[in-house]
């Protein structure tokens, strides 16, 4: 098992966003999360990458066995854990390549690792970004400045391609895109699964995951899990909607 | 009853009255130059030190500030020459022709005086002595203002750099005014002059380093028409700073200018510029570095007296700790300038809760068909910005470098010449190096 979430409670400025959510992903497994708006699935993607302005009043996210919850964003992202932003920020002044071999290189100086070399890191990035479709104007200009919704859905996608993450949460990566840039970014999503890397892929829509189809699919309404199944789950959902669930954790 | 206002007279006033005093007679300039003196000496002597009550030195209140005035430093001795190589390694990458002064004093056996066509370079003190007839034209009527710090420096001017660049001169490389101190607490008046003829181009760059003294600096420019000059001014500095720049712009011509305040304790960057002729350009920039508990005042004056001209003023001020970060902008266009462009903005960011920084841009304009606009901004770091950076690996510290990098590389980027702009970063970048 990779991450185990324990009854998690978490509020923002008081207001009770998570309720005694469980949830545990194994070791190379594809979870999708699914719910209606407000069910706290961004607030879990955040809370998971370490943002601060959430309280957890109680419960516990183990890592490897292992509390996370006093690591700052930094050190999580050391120890593999990687968020794909709903809204990805955009960073004026600090170059794309600058942040990608900022971040990267800081990821493995962390965990004890070797810098990499400037002819190995344009030779990875330019592999991978070229896969992707990001083109090389976009890498020597401003982080997210100027892109498009897809471009900087792409580009959340080439970081994690590049930081290679253990777990990677994708919160709502579908939203924006139209199909073709649907295509791409799941292609690239989907080239990165591998049995050494988990996914938490957050999404509205069953759409999403006739690209990136999931091993376990978990329904969220007010702040916990309330059911879990199989793929089909996430077809039963876009039949019936979540009606059945908002009133059942009620 | 006699109801005149005295001024008492804090104990630097009456230091600075009684050095005058002392030197008068042994100052470089009889005549006129000597006229000039006494006439600024007497404005001195009548109003004192600036205040809090003058409008334009309201933040920087240097009556408070200097509690000594420090003797009138003394000619530099062989242990300070021999250190001056050393300095003004800011620009030290740029195969520069470097003028040295140590103390203010001009010290030819450290300068590059290696004949150019087109240049011509002295000392100031010197060309008073002898009544130079370029001096005696120019100085102290480039940009006449009553400013106390300036007519403090009319008053005490020693020596400084007086340049000449003659009509069509493209000059082969940048000039380094470099100065630097000694080792003894000491105060310098330093006087400059330069004078770039009508289509000639000129990059001039002084950097500024010392340990204790104060520095009442005054640079005279005039640029002609078609000239084109960049000037970058960068201070280090402990102890107290007060710079004047005098700024005539003839017509068609083109001027940027950019400074750079960092781990600098107290300055005053004043600047008084007049685009006196029409169809110019002027770019007016610079970046604050300050921690501790350093004061950086940025103030000018801008004098849009011909029409079709332009000019942006854009200032990038950091600040940590207890730094306290003074901009004062003032535009004035005057009747008949018409189709004047101008764009000042200034940008504050605020790194503690203890920083202070006190904005000011004004506009004065007396013609109907221009274009003017001003903005001022203070803030914090964007939590956001930095949670996205952290989130990828990016420690705290480095995240907020990178921001803070980004902050005042948009200001950075302006500067055409990529040595100055790369020197310029460079010197940014230690500062945040060493953030603590």
């Amino acid at each position: 098992m990779l991450l185990e979430i324990k009854n998690l409670h978490v509020e923002v400025a008081d207001k009770k966003i998570l309720n005694g959510l469980n949830l545990t992903i194994e070791k190379g497994q594809v979870a999708a999360i699914m719910g209606p708006n407000g069910s706290g699935k961004s607030t879990f993607s955040y809370v998971l990458a370490g943002k601060d302005a959430y309280n957890i009043t109680e419960g516990d996210i183990l890592l490897d066995g292992e509390s996370i919850l006093e690591l700052a964003p930094d050190e999580r992202a050391a120890k593999g854990i990687f968020l794909a932003f709903q809204y990805p920020v955009e960073v004026p002044g600090v170059a794309t390549m600058t942040f990608l071999r900022t971040a990267l290189n800081a990821q493995r100086k962390l965990r004890g690792e070797g810098e990499y070399s400037t002819p190995d890191f344009i030779k990875l990035v330019r592999e991978t970004s070229a896969k992707l479709g990001v083109s090389q104007e976009h890498l020597r200009r401003a982080v997210n400045v100027g892109f498009s919704g897809g471009e900087k859905k792409r580009n959340e996608i080439l970081q994690m391609a590049i930081l290679q993450p253990r777990l990677a949460i994708l919160d709502e990566t579908d939203s924006g895109l139209d199909i073709d840039a649907l295509k791409i970014v799941s292609e690239g999503v989907n080239r990165l699964r591998s049995p050494e890397r988990s996914m938490i892929v957050i999404t509205h829509y069953q759409r999403l995951l006739n690209y990136i189809v999931p091993d376990v699919v978990h329904v969220m309404s007010k702040g916990r899990v309330v059911k879990s199944g199989g793929k089909e789950l996430a077809l039963e959902l876009e039949a019936k909607g979540y009606a059945q669930y908002t009133d059942e954790a009620a | 009853m006699n109801a005149e206002v005295r001024n008492i007279k804090t104990p630097a006033e009456q230091a600075l009255v009684s050095a005058y005093e002392g030197v008068r007679a042994a100052l470089p300039g009889k005549g006129a130059v000597a006229a000039l003196r006494e006439e600024a000496f007497n404005r001195f002597d009548a109003n004192g030190l600036p205040h809090r009550r003058v409008e334009e030195w309201k933040y920087t209140d240097l009556r408070a500030l200097m509690r000594e005035a420090l003797p009138l430093a003394a000619p530099p001795d062989a242990a300070a020459k021999a250190k001056a190589k050393d300095a003004g390694k800011i620009f030290a990458s740029l195969n520069c022709r470097r003028l040295v002064f140590i103390d203010g004093a001009f010290v030819p056996e450290a300068s590059d005086l290696t004949p150019e066509p087109g240049l011509t370079i002295g000392a100031m003190a010197d060309a008073l002595a002898k009544g130079d007839t370029l001096v005696s034209a120019r100085v102290g009527q480039v940009f006449e203002t009553d400013d106390a710090a300036v007519a403090l420096n009319t008053s005490l001017m020693s020596d400084g750099a007086v340049i000449h660049v003659a009509a069509g001169t493209v000059l082969e490389r940048p000039i380094h005014l470099v100065f630097a101190s000694g080792e003894t607490p000491s105060a310098a008046f330093i006087r400059s002059l330069i004078v770039v003829e009508k289509d000639a181009q000129a990059i001039i760059a002084e950097s500024h380093e010392s340990n204790v003294s104060q520095v009442n600096c005054a640079l005279e420019m005039v640029i002609g028409d078609g000239a084109t000059v960049d000037y970058y001014k960068a201070t280090q500095t402990r102890g107290l700073h007060v710079a004047s720049l005098l700024l005539t712009v003839g017509a068609k011509a083109a001027v940027n200018t950019f400074a750079l305040n960092s781990d600098a304790s107290l300055v005053r960057n004043q600047s008084f510029v007049r685009f006196a002729g029409e169809g110019s350009t002027g770019g007016l920039r610079g970046v604050n570095l300050l921690r501790g508990k350093e004061h950086v005042d940025t103030t000018m004056l801008i004098e849009h007296a011909a029409g079709h001209c332009a000019s942006r003023e854009q200032f990038k001020s950091v600040l940590d700790d207890s730094g306290h970060n003074v901009f004062q902008g003032k535009i004035v266009v005057k009747p008949h300038a018409q189709k004047t462009d101008t764009k000042m903005m200034t940008r504050v960011l605020l790194l503690s809760d203890e920083a202070e920084a006190d904005n000011k841009p004004e506009l004065e304009i007396f013609a109907d068909d221009v274009v003017c606009g001003h903005g001022a901004t203070a803030g914090a770091l964007d939590p956001n910005l930095k949670f996205y950076l952290m989130s990828r690996g990016i420690d705290d510290k480095q995240a907020e470098a990178l921001l803070i990098q980004a902050f005042i590389g948009e200001t950075v980027e302006e500067i055409s010449h990529e040595g100055f702009r790369e020197a310029i970063m460079r010197a940014a970048l230690d500062w945040l190096e060493t953030r603590g």
